[in-house]
């Protein structure tokens, strides 16, 4: 039987005092959301919190709220809101095509996007995508908010950028003109890790070259945008031969682990082809060719 | 710490320690051990119930989180003594063999045709991706709760007409 070592556990009924109780209690405490990764880890006993605080009753944290050309979304949005939000699957199709992907729909009643970004799994889905939409997350703390960047977010590994005493709060999604975006992943079953995923946004010029573009991989040990790649891409029209440039260009800048998913070899490969498979269906959705 | 919640329908009231998760807080302190306790890892989805309606794993929930919420399980499906619909469905079209993954499945189930009361083939194999039959009896599964769909007021109401959708199924 697997139980969390012992742990004193306080609900917050507010931001603040979720930033109240963390200043409190110190760096032996931790904010539950949907707890899908975090009690796992605790059965486990890879972590070991003293405290737990539970944001859960914090409602006004869950919203999806578009905002000028920003959608503004808050960190204890279920993954199910986001899946079934049709104002995000206009706007933003990746996230659904992720979302169809992470865990399972049980698992998905629960977890939120806040806990996915600051759990800072490397095979979080969530995290290439916020990385690919240059997402910004908004912190709170006990000085007030601050707003930082994905590449600042993620610092490691299970590591995020967010003092003891912090508590991200929202997720800031730009929207721009002419640009869509697509995540694809390979996994061995339902709900388990990603093999290897990739997931890329672009933009159109109006003479149909590629503006801009950004392209993310998931599980292969990178969290930061994939330059190399993406700069092969800009102004260019893309032919199919340039795209499999890019996918060689994107194998050799991984850095997978080969384990019991597949071997590193197979990685790379899955990555390449991945975001060829992603940057061609981005490109689709902004010609209007694919929903 | 003192947790109130109601579980299928009646206020229960303990004393538990934060760490206990409420698949074992329904099976151990109120001893209804029909929600069953399999992987431990949120894989198998052997541990699902309900809270307020949504079908959760109950291994991978604290049952502090539960507090204040309306919790259901299997003992909870049957009503004024007649089988769900849905546990009627499982009966008619096979969908247990072993029966361990049979109470998740069913709550899982009643949470979609509540939702969707007609859902295709595909939407029922989604409904339950998160949730591992061992004996793979997945395809008389989705037949018991095409059945539910079909029978929405159960077996007893209905008579006649259905004997020629379960033909043409079959």
């Amino acid at each position: 039987m697997q139980i969390p070592a012992p742990f004193d556990y306080a609900r917050a009924t507010s931001i603040d005092d979720a930033v109240a109780l963390l200043t409190r209690y110190g760096e032996d405490a931790r904010v539950i959301a949907g707890g899908h990764s975090l009690l796992p880890m605790m059965k486990l006993r890879l972590a070991r919190p003293e405290w737990l605080i539970d944001i859960n009753g914090v409602t006004d944290l869950a919203y999806i709220r578009r905002e000028g050309d920003v959608l503004r979304v808050g960190a204890l949005t279920r993954h199910r809101e986001l899946l079934e939000s049709d104002e995000v699957a206009q706007l933003f199709p990746i996230i659904v095509d992720a979302e169809k992907v992470v865990a399972d729909p049980v698992v998905r009643n629960r977890g939120t996007i806040g806990g996915s970004l600051c759990q800072a799994d490397p095979a979080e889905d969530l995290s290439t995508v916020c990385t690919v939409l240059d997402a910004q997350a908004v912190v709170r703390g006990p000085d007030g908010e601050r707003v930082i960047g994905m590449d600042e977010f993620h610092v490691g590994p299970y590591e995020t950028a967010l003092d003891f005493n912090e508590v991200l709060v929202e997720v800031r999604l730009p929207i721009r003109a002419r640009t869509s975006n697509a995540y694809e992943k390979v996994e061995r079953r339902i709900g388990d890790w990603a093999v290897a995923a990739a997931g890329a946004a672009v933009t159109l010029a109006p003479d149909g070259t590629i503006e801009d573009v950004a392209i993310g991989a998931t599980a292969v040990g990178r969290s930061d945008r994939l330059a190399e790649a993406e700069g092969l891409l800009r102004g260019q029209t893309v032919t199919e031969a340039l795209l499999e440039h890019v996918a060689k260009t994107v194998s050799d800048a991984v850095d997978p682990v080969g384990d019991q998913r597949g071997s590193e070899a197979y990685k790379r490969h899955l990555a390449g082809e991945l975001t060829q498979r992603v940057v061609r269906r981005a490109i689709a959705r902004v010609q209007g060719q694919e929903g | 710490m003192q947790v109130t919640m109601t579980v299928n329908g009646e206020e229960v009231e303990r004393d538990i320690e934060p760490r206990v998760l409420l698949v074992h807080f329904l099976r151990d302190d109120l001893g209804l051990t029909g929600t069953h306790w399999g992987c431990d890892t949120s894989n198998c989805g052997a541990c699902v119930v309900q809270i307020d309606g949504e079908p959760v794993k109950s291994c991978t929930t604290l049952a502090v989180m539960a507090d204040g919420c309306h919790v259901r399980t299997v003992e909870g499906l049957a009503e004024n003594g007649s089988l769900d619909p849905v546990q009627q469905g499982f009966m008619e079209e096979h969908g247990l063999q072993c029966g361990f993954c049979t109470p998740g499945m069913m709550l899982t189930a009643r949470a979609l045709l509540d939702e969707n009361p007609d859902p295709s083939e595909t939407e029922i194999r989604e409904a339950i991706s998160g949730q591992l039959c061992r004996c793979t009896g997945y395809a008389t599964i989705v037949r018991a709760v095409r059945w539910a769909a079909e029978h929405p007021a159960g077996a007893a109401a209905e008579a006649a007409p259905e004997g020629e959708k379960e033909a043409a199924e079959l």
